[in-house]
């Protein structure tokens, strides 16, 4: 058979081709292989839900939510969390209208939201453990510092990828490339802010309520 | 300062069995005779640019193939000790803990470290040229995943020598696996050594999905695409939604251990129940996970050496899709017995029972391909033949442990060891091994001797047998799992005896396959597969050169039918002379392809070393690891010099070389 | 050539059936049961083998049939149809049998969970008998609460009385396994599982711990012995009588890890088996048994057995 086709295909070669496949959308690609791991990792974040759902009345004689939790921290928090997801919408747009410096400064500025939103975490997680909730605590805690710890994390990685994006776009301008990493990093902030509301709503408002 | 460096040692250093001992010296041997190889034959630099940077799939998928050949070496002693222990009553050939080791390593090495990087290495080696592409989608994070995955052997694997290994069986139930119970260091081993190699597996799931949904050839769509990729597709999608579970799962039972939390624990209102849950969750997918690809490869062979078109393709289709979904909704099966009452019981084992439809349905499919077909006897065909009443017998073995209120009585026992024993290595190990021999030319350019690789078979067949059924015997005589040894008076010696028999006879049977593949290798020369097509094949791998050259096709394929070069075979013979391909009417032009990268295998370095700080609460180590995983992370970030192209008159040259596209 | 393959094939296939048959007739326990329960598992167990053997032992004749019919070899008369790749008919019939067969099944499957559901009181003239097991690193603890006495790695039962088996661990997770007497329990911390066994006739049988508990776990085997009521009360008498008083001191003794002879006490501290259980219970998703037997604010005493599983029997 080889020896057919090894003769074959030459004569092919000089027909010209206007298409060729040969360039898979390799940008599309690692777009839509991006939106498959988020679904991953609301699996991660549906188990820590699950685990946090199944033993937040565990509380082994420590304190519950309703004596832990103040919402007035939370939801400043909250709105920090939502006006980056705001911004990070507004630095696409401006990628999508070529404006390189208004892109990078809504980065920045949702960098700076996040950055925020960290800050409070800690000083939430610093003030509990001071007050003798710690992990060890109870599997009611063990479960609060893991669910609200992995999405403080996931927003901490966010953070060092925008400015590693933020930087790339200073050197590279707006190329295809940058425009595929921009929109993947909004997009994961965009499921930070989505994952967010339900921490806010099962942990905290349920929590108080 | 000696006292301290000794008791140190004495604790860091597993001591104290010879067995363990003379496996330390053989390992460092083996160590020392590598290192000493390579700096001889100056082959360093060539391993290092070849093949531990490369992001080529099929060298990945040899890398995988070959870990795993490793991996069933040790999985195998394993159980060739276990056997020994078992073969007659009351011998104490190992002792209850070091048993207790080896069952569980056998279990997570034998499925975790084999047949996932067995199955991976055929994924690689095959799906790009069966849908007719030129890479994976991701290449640098199919590079990820293979080192990912290896780091996170070798560290379960170094619990061997270090430390000492886990010994809570291969899901490590909570409460037993809890700091109260096991307070050594080997389950922290456990949880890294699959934490890392599972985030590996998870990203070859990505990878494969956007690889087969994006970047088939021209004209193959889904419905014509070969049957491999397809159960790869099946299996991919039953990873991505299990293997986040085992990632959470083992996440958690982590911090129990390490931050004191109680998720799992007995105290602090921890419950292991949710363990045993979650676990399963990941788990039951698990083994959909490993033997739908071998589905996919029994489905290839059956075809090509029956002469004849697959049967029923969109039964089959639609059957292992079936199979990954219902997979996901069985997983309480494993725990009829821990009193989840008559509602939930019933449920899962409706939904069991149901998984044995589309199986069935498989079966016949396969029988009905050899129907009216020429059926010839290569190895992979006998492996294929094998695979048919073993699985059939392991599968109504398995719909009676689906009946929940008689579960009560098989649960535990050595019924259900003989049944999964059965269906994965009936079904999963006979899989691989058909791909790997079906394949094998087109991997490495030269064909395996055929009289070894049936002796080989018959071996692993008849032991198989003989090791297995007697198991099924014991379950209803009442022998437990995980016991170490049983007592005279149980009448149960004459059966592990055989069983014993039976191991031995696949532990030759191995052998032989390592003599195979030696004698192959030596007498490569004499075997060489010009025509790139040795079995007369049906899908796309078989129309281009053995083996296949680094870009795979010189020019992408055109495909209109299922069997597209069975197909275009036929219209060559019935055209003649004058016949013109209609595969490939593309002409030569640069081929644009990926760099090679050293970042994978620093990552997965830097994963080891944080690993194994983890395990050891050593915090510098975590941290050198995680920084250093950081600035590798960063550094590929901003490189964005990451590929290059082929010139046509490379391409030409390269082709030329193996006696096609000569003008 | 392809003969002598075929010969030895069929050999591989039949010889571990011959030996099954051959070898171990008699001491089957699963399939010899001795008590109600274990009965109807087996009676499920043989229905739905022959269920689905309906469809398995035609597929082997088929596989059997066609490799051996379709074999490539010189003048071979059968037919040959290289594209012939489906058929609606035959696809229906194989996708139609087995999901009639798994519905027969299904309908046996449900009605046996039900029927069969541990905690189901058996249907008796007799009052039950309560035992109360508890799993120990490496033993077997049996308490008869209305006996007032308790006995180690030994249970003894009359026959004829359904017994009511309420089972915990102060270990790891165990299982509680009676094969011929009935399928087995899962042995947790923090729940108490309800299991009802009867043996039918007296016999001595055994039981066993079916769960991986640790080093020693190969050691739970304990004697299962029914005799005549009779009898019973006679043994009961004897070992109230006779054997020493199980005291909380003596308790946490035996909650060490160990392996243990057969031992019997005359008495046990009031209320030791609830202790086990809510010790564990805390902040726990409790089990319906256990909720109808403690109140949810139980007096918790501190656990006292977790400095017992010393570090070095787990190395």
């Amino acid at each position: 058979m080889a020896s057919i086709h090894s003769a074959e295909p030459a004569q092919h070669a000089n027909i010209p081709q206007e298409q060729h496949h040969d360039h898979p959308d390799l940008e599309g690609m690692r777009t839509f292989g991006f939106w498959i791991y988020l679904m991953t990792d609301v699996l991660i974040f549906g188990t820590f839900f699950a685990a946090y759902i199944v033993l937040r009345g565990n509380t082994n004689g420590g304190p519950g939510p309703a004596e832990l939790f103040e919402l007035n921290g939370i939801i400043v928090s909250t709105f920090l969390l939502l006006a980056s997801s705001y911004t990070c919408g507004l630095a696409v747009l401006a990628m999508n209208k070529g404006k390189k410096r208004a892109l990078m400064g809504w980065l920045a500025f949702t960098a700076i939201l996040g950055a925020a939103f960290i800050g409070l975490e800690i000083t939430e997680f610093t003030h509990l453990v001071q007050e003798g909730a710690t992990m060890g605590t109870s599997a009611f805690l063990s479960a609060f510092y893991t669910l609200v710890g992995t999405h403080g994390l996931h927003v901490c990685i966010g953070l060092i990828w925008m400015v590693a994006v933020i930087l790339q776009l200073a050197s590279k301008g707006i190329t295809p490339v940058m425009k595929r990493k921009v929109q993947t990093i909004s997009l994961f902030w965009h499921f930070l802010d989505v994952v967010w509301i339900f921490v806010f709503t099962v942990v905290y408002l349920m929590g108080v309520s | 300062m000696r006292e301290n460096v000794k008791s140190f040692a004495s604790e860091f250093f597993v001591t104290g069995d010879p067995l363990i001992y003379g496996a330390d010296v053989s390992i460092g041997l083996t160590l020392i005779a590598v290192v000493a190889g390579m700096t001889y034959f100056k082959k360093w630099n060539w391993l290092w640019r070849e093949w531990l940077t490369t992001v080529d799939h099929k060298k990945i998928g040899i890398m995988y193939i070959l870990s795993a050949f490793l991996m069933l070496f040790r999985g195998g002693v394993d159980a060739l000790l276990m056997r020994t222990q078992l073969a007659m009553p009351e011998l104490s050939f190992l002792e209850p803990d070091h048993y207790n080791q080896i069952f569980t390593t056998h279990g997570v090495i034998m499925i975790l470290f084999m047949a996932m990087p067995f199955m991976f290495g055929l994924f690689n080696v095959m799906v790009p040229l069966q849908i007719g592409a030129r890479d994976v989608a991701f290449p640098f994070l199919n590079s990820l995943s293979f080192w990912l995955f290896f780091a996170g052997a070798m560290l379960f694997n170094l619990s061997f020598v270090i430390g000492g290994s886990p010994d809570a069986g291969w899901l490590a139930y909570p409460p037993y696996s809890e700091l109260m119970y096991n307070p050594g260091v080997g389950q922290d081993f456990y949880i890294w050594g699959i934490q890392i190699s599972g985030i590996g597996s998870l990203m070859t799931g990505i990878n494969f999905i956007v690889t087969i949904l994006k970047m088939r050839a021209p004209g193959m769509r889904l419905m014509k695409m070969p049957m491999f990729p397809w159960s790869v597709l099946s299996s991919c999608i039953a990873i991505i939604f299990s293997f986040p579970i085992l990632t959470a799962t083992l996440a958690l039972l982590f911090l129990d251990r390490y931050a004191g939390a109680h998720f799992f624990t007995l105290d602090g209102g921890g419950n292991p129940m949710m363990y045993i849950n979650l676990i399963w969750m990941w788990g039951h997918p698990e083994v959909y996970i490993i033997v739908l690809p071998a589905f996919g490869i029994f489905s290839e062979i059956v075809s090509t050496f029956s002469k004849k078109k697959l049967f029923g393709y969109k039964s089959m289709v639609y059957a292992m899709m079936i199979i990954s979904v219902l997979s996901f909704l069985v997983w309480a099966h494993h725990f009829f017995t821990m009193g989840s009452g008559a509602d939930v019981n019933a449920f899962f084992a409706l939904t069991t029972m149901l998984i044995a439809i589309p199986t069935g349905v498989k079966v016949f499919n396969w029988l009905f391909t050899m129907f009216r077909g020429k059926i010839t006897f290569e190895t992979p065909m006998l492996w294929t033949i094998g695979f048919i009443p073993c699985f059939v017998t392991g599968g109504l073995t398995g719909v009676l442990l689906s009946v929940a209120p008689a579960d009560f009585q098989f649960h535990n026992s050595y019924f259900l060891i003989a049944h999964f024993h059965h269906v994965i290595i009936g079904g999963v190990v006979f899989g691989y091994f058909a791909g790997l021999y079906y394949w094998w030319p087109k991997l490495f350019g030269f064909k395996l001797n055929e009289r070894i690789g049936k002796w080989a078979f018959w071996f692993w067949n008849i032991g198989f047998y003989l090791c297995f059924m007697p198991q099924y015997a014991l379950g209803l005589m009442g022998m437990t799992r995980r016991v170490v040894s049983y007592s005279w008076d149980k009448g149960w010696w004459e059966m592990n005896l055989v069983s014993t028999i039976g191991a031995a006879l696949m532990g030759i049977a191995f052998l032989f396959q390592v003599w195979q593949i030696a004698h192959g290798v030596k007498h490569s020369a004499a075997n060489r597969d010009t025509t790139g097509d040795p079995w007369n094949g049906r899908t796309l791998e078989w129309s281009i050169p053995s083996p296949a050259p680094y870009y795979n096709f010189a020019v992408l394929p055109n495909v209109s039918s299922q069997d597209e070069w069975w197909e275009e075979k036929q219209r060559m013979e019935q055209g003649g002379a004058a016949a013109q391909s209609q595969l490939y009417t593309g002409k030569l032009e640069p081929i644009h392809m990926p760099k090679n990268s050293a970042i994978p295998i620093l990552m997965s370095a830097c994963c080891f070393v944080a690993g194994f700080g983890f395990v050891f609460h050593w915090q510098w180590f975590i941290i050198a690891g995680i920084s250093g995983l950081a600035i590798c992370m960063l550094k590929h970030s901003f490189n964005h010099d990451t590929d290059y192209y082929i010139p046509v008159e490379e391409i030409r040259s390269s082709e030329a070389s193996k006696g096609r596209w000569t003008v | 050539m392809k003969v002598t393959k075929a010969v030895r094939r069929l050999a591989a296939l039949l010889a571990p059936v011959m030996l099954l048959l051959a070898g171990c007739t008699d001491n089957m326990a699963v399939l010899d049961p001795k008590g109600p329960i274990a009965a109807q598992q087996r009676d499920l167990m043989i229905i739905s083998t022959i269920l689905c053997c309906i469809v398995v032992v035609p597929v082997l004749l088929l596989t059997a049939f066609i490799v051996w019919r379709y074999r490539d070899r010189e003048g071979r008369k059968a037919a040959y149809t290289p594209r012939w790749e489906h058929s609606f008919k035959l696809e229906a019939i194989w996708w139609g049998i087995p999901i009639v067969i798994i519905l027969i099944l299904a309908v046996i499957t449900v009605k046996g969970t039900y029927a069969l559901e541990p905690s189901k009181p058996l249907e008796s003239a007799q009052k039950p008998l309560t035992v109360q097991v508890t799993s120990l690193n490496w033993k077997w603890l049996f308490q008869y609460p209305e006996q007032g006495i308790a006995t180690v790695n030994e249970l003894k039962i009359p026959q004829g009385v359904p017994v009511r088996f309420e089972i915990t661990a102060d270990s790891p997770m165990n299982s509680f396994w009676i094969p011929q007497l009935g399928g087995q329990m899962y042995a947790m911390s923090g729940m108490a599982m309800t299991l009802y066994l009867q043996a039918d006739e007296a016999g001595e049988y055994w039981g066993s711990g079916a769960n991986f508990t640790g080093t020693h776990f190969s050691s739970m085997y304990f004697d299962v012995e029914s005799t005549t009521q009779t009898e019973f009360d006679q043994w009961v008498k004897e070992v109230q009588a006779k054997s020493p008083a199980l005291t909380s001191e003596g308790y946490k003794q035996l909650a060490q890890p160990s392996t243990e002879q057969k031992l019997t006490f005359s008495s046990f501290p009031e209320g030791l088996f609830e202790r086990t259980v809510t010790k564990y219970a805390s902040g726990h998703h409790h089990s319906p048994q256990l909720k109808e037997q403690e109140p949810a604010d139980s007096k918790t005493p501190k656990p006292a057995s977790h400095s017992g599983h010393s570090a070095e029997e787990h190395q």
